[in-house]
């Protein structure tokens, strides 16, 4: 069971991340962070053939006594961190596989939003009803993309739409790399 | 309840009418359905549908008519139900009389039932819209006071009608002021409730806005007894009020007072929508693309996460584009949330694709060249597959153009003859005094339909990997960015899809692209199976020329440019030769 998820834009900057249990977020954080550099040397490794052939899934980056972390890049540099807890073992490659490109779909359908630009956080909504001058200029809604992480990851949704999920939800400032 | 209304709606034994009920009941729906025989045949199928046999009024003007007696949402809602018709689906005279009589009910206080209309009621009271007013009453400038206003409700009720409880009457006159901007004889005057609903329901299909009348009225009954504003008021901001009102407005009273939802696009509004539509894209078949209507929606003034979210809501197949229906989505969810309505959590299944296109379907868009690209479909989506096909095969069709046009020219017409009688004054005005919703939105060109047809023609081209190996189709991924598509499910996907997809799903799609191509025939309801499968197979002829033609395009740059090579180096030899030639003469 994926416990953290991360959407890395091309300049290793985070552009979504949620972790499931709300302790140790930054423990996942890191481990995110420390991830990034094995992700850089896979890519390079592979750089040499054409960009064609290289292969979207990175498969397990580095193991953990406690979690694994797998990776995936996009043709546009766009990297999917997931942890995954190592406990499950009944977790094979096919569905980390299969996770990944959910994760991609999603991700593109936000980028189909004109509203988006590619770039900026991908942010959860749901102050939207709430506060009629949200000023919030910065980040697109991407609620549905919100959703459907937490539905491909099996993770449960919060119970109502307008409560934030503030456990989950990551402070901006300590997301600044 | 059900039972009740059943019984009520059935042969009518518990529905007694006195005989002023009668006659106002029977001239409202003549009116009801008079209006729908004439009007642009407004509302839902269902009325066309229930047509046989008995007379039926058509939702729309009915509608009016509800919103007309000031009555809650809610209220409407409940009255529809008990009354029958969301049973049945229309308005029959049993279901009409039975609604206008729990009208009569709520607006005399008592609960919504059926148990309430078995006692004596008044009329029901109706608002009708100030240019009704003027009609009517010439000068309504001479208004009495509060006291004379409403002796005269209540004597011309209770003359006219049978004896009411003076009290009621009382109690709600204010809300019968405005509707008394009386002459002064009291024959005329008993004949006003009547003679306004029906002028109201008569005007209310041509004009667009009985909802400014019913707007003022917050502002007119603050002022309180004097009678002499009201009535006065209206002469004075007559013409000028209908035309300034924003379309935001008139949807507000439209949205906030109909007894379904809020998130029912009134055919007006659909005209409105069709007409913004075409103005970014003439081709009402085809859609809009991101960038424009980016660009168009933020002139609305909402902040940009509220624009993204409706984006999300409303572009139902996440393209990067809209068609018309998810445009007409859009555009209602922007004017609900500028009339303060808050955004839902989902797309409501009044304003879904499949429902806007049921709904409103136009005759011109059933062109035979177009079967289904469909993904699964519920039954009688004939005219919804025409449209999603269009939406995807138009870039198909851009070769041929002459098929469109004829379809698009037809579509023009069809549209432009029904909008101008609606909304060219409309829109004059909106750009003027619109908030800033639409400015006259500039003529933006639509974007690149041929950039896209040349994407589709690629996709094409992928199923047609396995069978034709051409080196021109193999390089194609290469020299564009990321034309993959499955063509029967999606349209073509925006540039950020990547290429890697593309190969992943190349295979998919060609096998796809094949068994989808037929199953999506399947859902097709039997009734249009010949013109469907007449469709399909000129679709497959299409499609498959259109493949070819793509290849064999395909197939002809390269030859141009390996042509161009050639003669480079045949130039090339040739300035040797030249440089050499000396020598050897030498």
């Amino acid at each position: 069971m994926a416990v953290c998820v991360a959407v890395i834009a091309k300049e290793n900057y985070p552009l979504y991340i949620r972790s499931v249990p709300a302790e140790n977020e930054l423990k996942f954080h890191y481990m995110v962070h420390t991830s990034l550099d094995v992700v850089d040397e896979k890519i390079s490794a592979m750089g040499k053939a054409l960009v064609d052939q290289r292969e979207l899934y990175l498969g397990l980056l580095y193991p953990t006594e406690d979690y694994k972390v797998y990776g995936y890049v996009t043709n546009s540099k766009v990297k999917f961190v997931m942890v995954v807890d190592s406990s499950n073992t009944a977790l094979r490659d096919n569905e980390i596989r299969s996770m990944f490109r959910k994760l991609h779909n999603s991700y593109t359908d936000v980028m189909c939003n004109p509203f988006y630009n590619p770039g900026d956080r991908i942010q959860s909504s749901l102050q939207i009803n709430t506060d009629l001058t949200s000023a919030c200029h910065r980040g697109a809604s991407q609620r549905s993309f919100h959703v459907r992480v937490f539905q491909t990851c099996s993770w449960e949704l919060p119970v109502s739409p307008h409560t934030a999920p503030e456990g989950l939800l990551v402070a901006g400032p300590s997301m600044a790399w | 309840m059900e039972a009740a209304a059943g019984g009520g709606c059935g042969s009518g034994p518990p529905l007694l009418l006195s005989e002023g009920e009668q006659q106002c009941y029977s001239e409202l729906f003549a009116r009801c359905a008079g209006a729908a025989g004439g009007g642009p045949g407004p509302g839902p199928p269902e009325a066309a549908r229930a047509a046989p046999g008995a007379a039926t009024a058509a939702s729309g003007p009915v509608a009016d008519l509800f919103r007309a007696s000031q009555l809650p949402g809610e209220t409407l809602h409940q009255i529809t139900e008990l009354c029958g018709a969301k049973r049945v689906g229309y308005f029959g005279p049993t279901q009409f009389y039975v609604a206008l009589k729990l009208i009569a009910a709520a607006q005399s206080g008592l609960p919504v039932r059926i148990e309430s209309i078995k006692c004596e009621l008044p009329l029901p009271r109706f608002m009708m819209s100030k240019t009704d007013a003027e009609i009517r009453f010439g000068n309504t400038g001479e208004l009495h006071g509060t006291k004379v206003q409403v002796p005269y409700l209540i004597t011309e009720k209770n003359t006219f009608k049978r004896m009411d409880d003076e009290d009621k009457q009382e109690t709600q006159s204010p809300t019968m002021s405005p509707l008394a901007s009386p002459p002064s004889s009291p024959p005329h005057y008993q004949r006003v409730p009547l003679s306004h609903g029906y002028s109201k329901l008569r005007s209310s299909t041509e004009q667009m806005h009985p909802a400014p009348y019913e707007a003022r009225q917050p502002l007119v009954q603050p002022e309180g007894p004097s009678l002499g504003g009201p009535g006065a008021k209206p002469p004075r901001h007559q013409a000028s009020l209908i035309r300034s009102f924003s379309v935001e407005r008139e949807l507000q009273d439209n949205n906030s007072s109909y007894p379904d939802e809020p998130w029912r696009i009134t055919e007006e509004q659909r005209e409105y929508y069709v007409n913004q539509f075409r103005s970014l894209q003439p081709d009402p078949s085809s859609f809009i693309s991101g960038s424009v209507a980016k660009n168009f929606f933020t002139k609305s003034k909402l902040s940009i996460p509220e624009l993204s979210y409706i984006w999300e809501l409303s572009d139902a197949d996440c393209d990067g584009a809209l068609t018309l229906p998810e445009f007409c989505a859009a555009f209602h969810l922007i004017v609900a949330r500028k009339n303060g309505y808050p955004l839902p959590e989902g797309l409501p299944p009044t304003l879904q694709p499949e429902y806007l296109q049921a709904a409103f379907p136009k005759p011109k868009w059933e062109c035979p060249l177009f079967d289904s690209y469909s993904e699964s479909m519920p039954a009688n989506q004939q005219p919804h597959d025409l449209n999603r096909m269009e939406k995807l095969s138009i870039k198909d069709m851009a070769d041929f153009p002459v098929p469109i046009q004829d379809v698009t020219g037809d579509d023009k017409q069809a549209l432009k003859s029904a909008a101008d009688e609606a909304l060219p004054k409309d829109m004059s005005e909106d750009s003027a005094s619109k908030s800033g919703l639409l400015p006259p939105p500039p003529a933006l060109p639509p974007r690149p339909c041929p950039l896209q047809s040349e994407q589709t023609s690629e996709a094409e081209l992928h199923p047609q990997l396995s069978r034709a190996p051409s080196q021109a189709a193999e390089s194609s991924p290469t020299k564009k960015d990321i034309p993959y598509s499955q063509p029967p499910s999606k349209p073509i996907r925006r540039k950020f899809r990547p290429e890697n997809q593309a190969t992943e799903n190349q295979e998919p799609s060609t096998t796809a692209g094949g068994p989808a191509s037929v199953a999506t025939v399947k859902p097709h309801p039997a009734v249009q199976k010949q013109s469907s499968k007449q469709k399909k197979a000129i679709q497959t002829a299409i499609r498959k020329n259109k493949e070819a033609n793509a290849v064999l395009a395909r197939l002809n740059s390269e030859l141009q440019q390996q042509l161009k090579e050639v003669h480079q180096e045949r130039i090339a030899l040739e300035n040797q030769l030249e440089q050499l030639r000396p020598v050897t003469v030498l």
